[in-house]
């Protein structure tokens, strides 16, 4: 029973109709893949010019070539990978811990102002960021005069609020007969946070901790505006240069991309079940 | 009474230096909250009313804001994101909800090999990805669109460096980017269906199209219109692909809002100007997420 007929007694007829339906599944699978399938199979090419190229949708000859050239661009290109993971990391940890923290404070503890300290936050979130942008660049470049640093790198995503919307979603399913009865048995706030709120919140913490990782490997344009040095850029902002100085070498430049989308695919394959969890659980409005 | 007056104590001696502590947990994400996000929209709106200049800026009024209004520009690339608008989230939508409705009849590790699938250019970074389109888009003879297109008959294109055809490549990119996003959310509505609904309909009689008319689409509604708002306030904040592949251009066809802003801060250092025409794109945002909630969400309830 459901929005489908399941034919039953005829299974021919339902075997046909999903074949059909995986048929088209598949065409669109292929025409959102095929971006991803063609930058993977070009970058193994030999790293000449383009004019001499004609691509083909098939491996003809399996080289590294291609990425020995994107490496060999800069002096620094194997240290935008180490760029990239550091800052990545780093926010992903301060993310996960103060944005459990605070979703915990305002899902589970009354205080004075809470409804409208977490109202302030969530209208930050419908405020579109090239507000802040220039502000925030005039910040961090003028004020504090910490352009080019790693600081100026990870201090504006330390916590978000949207990290602090979906802890605080999820922790308000944890019963409150839990957390009042270890109250009573003698935890302070801080021992019912690590002992049992954090235990119990593990899959959103698993979630925040991928999405944010993602969000900061990928993010292009704030490391592109506070650094100016090659040795400071991350990967995003590398493989920027590398395409603007190298504008017609086809096999390197799909090299590049796919040295930049690479651990993320790998993270993606391995956790895949926190990536596609992480969709619903943003999603899904209490 | 002595009782009710013990559990009272008891609770309040139980609370007691909660505040405390929740002041505590939320104290490193309220001072980033402060600095980073409401001193930067505070000062938004006291840089738009300024010439700005590092040492020393000068109070103009409005005349930043006249600018804006008065800027062809402007009003060209406020019109580039409504036609990317209109032509991106509506297909977007459409897209996903036919994807989400194929899955449905499906085992569960095809269900979800389908999501991961459809999921996975979303991992890729956005550099990546327009990297691999702008060869796609290779306007000579051996593109691999244009060998695609001539199949059919149809000549070289220069896609991207002609304004008729720049923006519908960025349209078109967005189109075969990854919806999976949608996908999953519709999925999680559709099973969030129950299947009560569906058994009326069968002992009616309904057929597989009333069914989608008369259960899904409605059970869908709130659904699509999240989708909808979300897709619509980041469709008006987009300007990655523009600023990677086109550059704005050429002759300023895909100049969306966001990229004139990012062109005017950082590429002019007209910081006044530019947080003037973020306010104001602001302000579009939130009217149009208002009539959107208004129009369409008049029986949705969230």
């Amino acid at each position: 029973m459901g929005l489908y007929n399941t034919h039953l007694g005829n299974t021919m007829l339902r075997n046909v109709r999903n074949a059909v339906i995986i048929f088209l599944l598949l065409l669109f699978a292929l025409a959102t893949l095929f971006p991803i399938y063609f930058m993977f199979i070009s970058s193994f090419g030999d790293p000449v010019e383009a004019g001499a190229v004609s691509y083909s949708l098939w491996p003809e000859k399996i080289t590294l070539d291609s990425y020995k050239f994107f490496f060999d661009y800069s002096e620094y290109s194997y240290r935008w990978l180490g760029n990239s993971l550091l800052v990545a990391t780093v926010t992903m940890a301060s993310n996960v811990v103060f944005a459990t923290m605070a979703g915990y404070a305002f899902a589970k503890i009354r205080f004075r102002g809470s409804k409208a300290l977490f109202g302030v936050l969530l209208v930050a979130m419908m405020i579109p960021y090239q507000v802040t942008q220039v502000p925030l660049y005039i910040l961090i470049v003028n004020v504090f005069n910490i352009s080019n640093s790693y600081t100026a790198l990870i201090a504006p995503s330390l916590v978000t609020v949207y990290n602090i919307f979906l802890a605080k979603q999820f922790m308000g399913s944890i019963p409150k007969e839990i957390l009042e009865s270890a109250k009573v048995e003698g935890c302070s706030q801080w021992q019912i946070f690590t002992r049992i709120v954090m235990p119990l919140s593990k899959t959103v913490m698993a979630v925040m901790a991928i999405l944010t990782f993602m969000e900061s490997w990928n993010t292009f344009f704030w490391p592109f505006l506070v650094t100016n040095t090659m040795d400071m850029q991350t990967i995003q902002v590398g493989l920027k240069n590398f395409r603007f100085a190298n504008t017609t070498y086809f096999a390197p430049m799909m090299a590049g991309a796919t040295v930049s989308a690479l651990p993320m695919f790998i993270l993606f394959f391995s956790l895949q079940r926190y990536f596609l969890e992480g969709v619903t659980v943003g999603a899904v409005k209490g | 009474m002595a009782r009710e007056a013990s559990t009272i104590k008891t609770k309040y001696r139980l609370n007691k230096g909660d505040g405390a502590w929740a002041y505590a947990f939320i104290a490193v994400a309220l001072v980033v909250y402060a600095m980073f996000t409401a001193y930067p929209v505070v000062s938004a709106f006291i840089i738009s009313f300024q010439d700005y200049k590092p040492l020393g800026s000068s109070y103009v009024g409005l005349d930043n804001y006249v600018s804006v209004f008065q800027s062809s520009l402007f009003w060209k690339s406020m019109g580039n994101t409504v036609l990317y608008t209109v032509l991106t989230v509506p297909v977007a939508l459409m897209l996903s909800f036919g994807v989400a409705i194929l899955i449905m009849p499906l085992k569960k590790w095809m269900q979800t090999s389908f999501k991961a699938i459809y999921y996975l250019p979303a991992v890729a970074s956005g550099v990546a990805l327009s990297v691999v389109w702008l060869w796609i888009f290779d306007p000579l003879q051996s593109g691999i669109l244009n060998q695609l297109v001539g199949v059919f008959g149809i000549s070289n294109q220069n896609w991207l460096g002609a304004s008729a055809t720049s923006m519908f490549s960025l349209v078109l990119m967005s189109w075969l980017s990854s919806h999976g996003t949608s996908i999953i959310i519709y999925v999680a509505a559709l099973l969030g269906i129950d299947s009560s609904y569906y058994e009326a309909a069968d002992i009616d009689g309904a057929s597989f199209l009333q069914k989608m008319w008369h259960i899904v689409l409605p059970c869908l509604k709130p659904t699509t219109l999240f989708l909808l708002v979300t897709g619509v306030i980041g469709s008006f904040q987009v300007f990655q692909n523009a600023y990677l592949m086109t550059g704005g251009g050429p002759d300023h066809s895909t100049t969306m809002v966001g990229l004139l802003i990012f062109d005017t801060a950082f590429k002019y250092f007209e910081f006044g100007n530019a947080a003037a025409q973020s306010l104001v794109l602001a302000l579009v945002i939130a009217v149009m997420a208002f009539i959107q909630f208004k129009f369409l969400g008049k029986d949705v309830e969230y």
